[in-house]
């Protein structure tokens, strides 16, 4: 599919050609403008030296990514020892979003589907109610979902006068709480592109499937997912990305044991007490990351396409 | 319509089905004994029921009412998949990121044919369907034709004991589809699975089946062979859906032992074959237009005027007005064509007794 699509575009370029560069214009002056410019102001700064109250010197300095790696005692005399703290504080952000993803996934996936089959006007209302929490801004909600989970907060309330337990469970500041809190931003992300994938499957698939023996979870694995999976690895990218670069979530939700590089990265360039160089070089490392993780992805659907 | 049909010799044995959706009848009462072996061809106009058949045989839709028996087990609460019964799709519903391969192979897999068996029959059913050469393209890269006969050899590859073939030839253009046409029946012929085979074009069915049911609103309107449903049509439906023929509106004087006597419009008698069922009254009679011969206005037993003509390349197709304005359609050999009368001058018209047929309406 994608082939032929590539193709058509190929043998009609000689004559839109001209005017589609034209009508690009607009947009690639809002990409350079906001996206590279700010970007290559990271790059250029995680190579600064700091200022002690925010900001930067310009002097070329390595320090900030050896501070992301190495240990050098409390005034910096000493050998170099690997450091863990910040490659630590990355991993458990990897995978704090990669369970957040796949959470979207196991929820998001039968939500898709049961949307998707919805008729006509039933399924705009189903959309429209999945998108509604996003009219209210993040901060707000992840700050009702902290009221909501508190110890002695509405849930905990309910589930004692329901007999269910008999002392508050503690939710507030645990992965837990971090991993609901990202499941309830990032969870629309996973159903949108799900599906619309899922809109154009093809259902008669699904009963040559049957008529050719398969049981329901052979048609599930066999054929439906290898057709929705375009929109599978869309929904688990636009979960997984941001949910790494998270901080909100983390910060109201989650205690320091939670701490994820979004944090991180913020307390750099909040207040007095950052270290601005330091927060550019943690960016470029995530950035890098995730530039590396989606030139895999696109090498890989590149490769299955040819 | 099974009673003919000795019990053994069937394959499906269609019991009374019935099936709605909400108010609306798509199948009503539907009782069909289709054979083991044969072609057998549903036929009929838009809408008529064939597809949502078809699929109560493969067990894409639960039957409303009645049984269907395959091989003298019920199998109406049977899934699809618990069916030894495979469908061809109309829109040939090929696995698009599996190739030719993998889609053959697919249901030879799920009934636990091991990997190098079903290799070695993915092998013979492309060979079957001249398509060796083609096994590792996706279907997205093969022409309608060929995916047609991927789709073909998927269903056949786990031999199943009956084929649904759901207007197969229907995306294909007329040459590719006489080709196919001759293929299929090779095919059928070869491994003698019982072919149902659902079409709405009559050359199709008449050319290919060995009986035919006739379908209208839901209910069968007539089972038999090419020739019984062309030359015997039991009601006005079927003489008009098969073929051309001249319907027309006479007084039925008397009926008995399949001869009826009947008079005309223009209050001639004749004596006609006459369908199961006909009654004495107003009735129908049908009469093909190759049957009707053109002879000067003399010796005619109907005068008209001939009104059009269309040429057909091997035959030629007259319109004649008789006098009491019924026309009447004429279909002659183009040998013949030059003693075709001109339009607007006068013709005699001539046909056998045993052209006419008496329907029931
Ligand atoms: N799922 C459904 N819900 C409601 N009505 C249906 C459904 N499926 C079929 N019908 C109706 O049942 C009737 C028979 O449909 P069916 O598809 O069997 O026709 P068909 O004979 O195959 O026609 P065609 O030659 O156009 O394919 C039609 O009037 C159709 O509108
Ligand atoms: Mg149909």
């Amino acid at each position: 599919m994608a082939g032929a699509i590539t193709n058509n575009s190929k043998s009609n370029s000689g004559i839109y050609a001209g005017s589609a560069h034209v009508l690009m214009l607009p947009s690639w002056l809002i990409i350079g403008f906001f996206l590279l410019i700010p970007v290559l102001l990271m790059l250029v700064y995680s190579f600064l030296t700091k200022e002690f109250r925010g900001g930067v010197i310009w002097e070329f300095s390595l320090d900030a990514y050896d501070q992301f790696f190495f240990y050098r005692g409390l005034f910096g005399d000493e050998p170099p020892v690997f450091e863990w703290t910040y490659v630590g504080i990355f991993w458990r952000s990897i995978w704090q979003a990669g369970a957040a993803t796949i959470f979207c996934l196991i929820i998001g996936f039968p939500t898709a589907w049961f949307i998707a089959m919805r008729r006509g006007a039933n399924k705009s209302v189903w959309l429209f109610l999945i998108t509604i929490p996003y009219w209210v801004n993040l901060l707000i909600r992840t700050i009702s979902m902290k009221f909501l989970i508190r110890d002695n907060g509405p849930l905990n309330e309910w589930l004692l006068w329901m007999g269910a337990i008999n002392e508050p469970i503690h939710m507030i500041n645990t992965n837990f709480a971090v991993q609901l809190g990202l499941f309830y931003s990032y969870l629309p992300f996973m159903v949108l592109p799900i599906y619309a994938s899922v809109e154009r499957y093809n259902f008669a698939l699904s009963e040559a499937a049957a008529d050719l023996y398969a049981s329901h979870w052979e048609t599930l694995r066999l054929i439906i997912l290898p057709a929705v999976k375009p929109g599978i690895i869309a929904g688990c990218i636009l979960v997984f990305v941001p949910s790494l670069g998270a901080f909100l979530a983390p910060d109201l939700l989650g205690g320091a044991k939670t701490f994820m590089i979004g944090s991180l990265i913020e307390e750099q360039f909040k207040g007095n007490a950052g270290n601005w160089p330091f927060g550019a070089a943690a960016s470029m490392i995530l950035l890098s990351m995730v530039l590396a993780m989606l030139t895999y992805y696109a090498r890989q659907q590149s490769k299955e396409v040819s | 319509m099974a009673t003919d049909v000795q019990v053994k010799d069937i394959a499906i044995d269609i019991r009374s089905v019935s099936k709605l959706f909400g108010d609306f009848v798509a199948l009503d009462k539907v009782s069909l004994g289709i054979r083991d072996n044969e072609f057998f061809t549903l036929l009929g106009p838009s809408g008529c029921g064939k597809t949502t058949l078809l699929r109560t045989i493969a067990g894409f839709e639960d039957v409303s009412a009645g049984e269907i028996v395959l091989y003298g087990k019920d199998i109406a609460s049977l899934p699809p998949n618990k069916r030894p019964v495979n469908t061809v799709f109309q829109q040939y519903a090929l696995f698009p990121h599996m190739d030719v391969m993998q889609n053959v192979k697919f249901g030879l897999l799920r009934q636990g044919v091991d990997e190098v068996e079903a290799t070695k029959r993915v092998s013979e059913v492309l060979e079957l369907v001249q398509l060796n050469q083609f096994a590792n393209r996706l279907p997205s890269q093969m022409s309608g034709g060929q995916q047609q006969r991927v789709a073909l050899a998927r269903a056949l590859a786990p031999k199943p004991k009956v084929l649904l073939l759901d207007e197969p030839l229907s995306a294909l253009d007329l040459k590719l589809r006489q080709a196919v046409r001759l293929e299929l029946q090779q095919i059928q012929n070869e491994t003698g699975i019982t072919f149902v085979f659902v079409t709405h074009d009559q050359e199709e069915a008449l050319t290919m089946s060995d009986r035919i049911a006739v379908i209208n609103d839901g209910q069968v309107q007539q089972v038999g062979t090419a020739e019984e449903i062309y030359e015997a049509p039991k009601n006005k439906f079927v003489a008009d859906f098969i073929g051309e023929t001249n319907l027309i509106d006479v007084k039925v004087k008397s009926v008995s032992g399949g001869k009826a006597s009947c008079i005309l419009p223009g209050g001639a008698a004749i004596n006609c074959s006459a369908a199961d069922g006909a009654k004495a009254g107003d009735g129908h009679l049908s009469i093909r237009p190759e049957r009707v011969a053109l002879v000067s206005p003399t010796k005619g037993t109907f005068v008209g005027t001939v009104t059009r003509q269309i040429y057909l390349g091997t035959d030629m197709h007259v319109d004649v007005q008789l006098d009491d304005s019924e026309t009447v359609k004429v279909r002659v050999q183009n040998s013949k064509v030059a003693k075709i009368p001109e339009i607007g001058t006068k013709a005699g018209l001539n046909f056998d007794s045993d052209a006419a047929r008496l329907l029931v309406d």
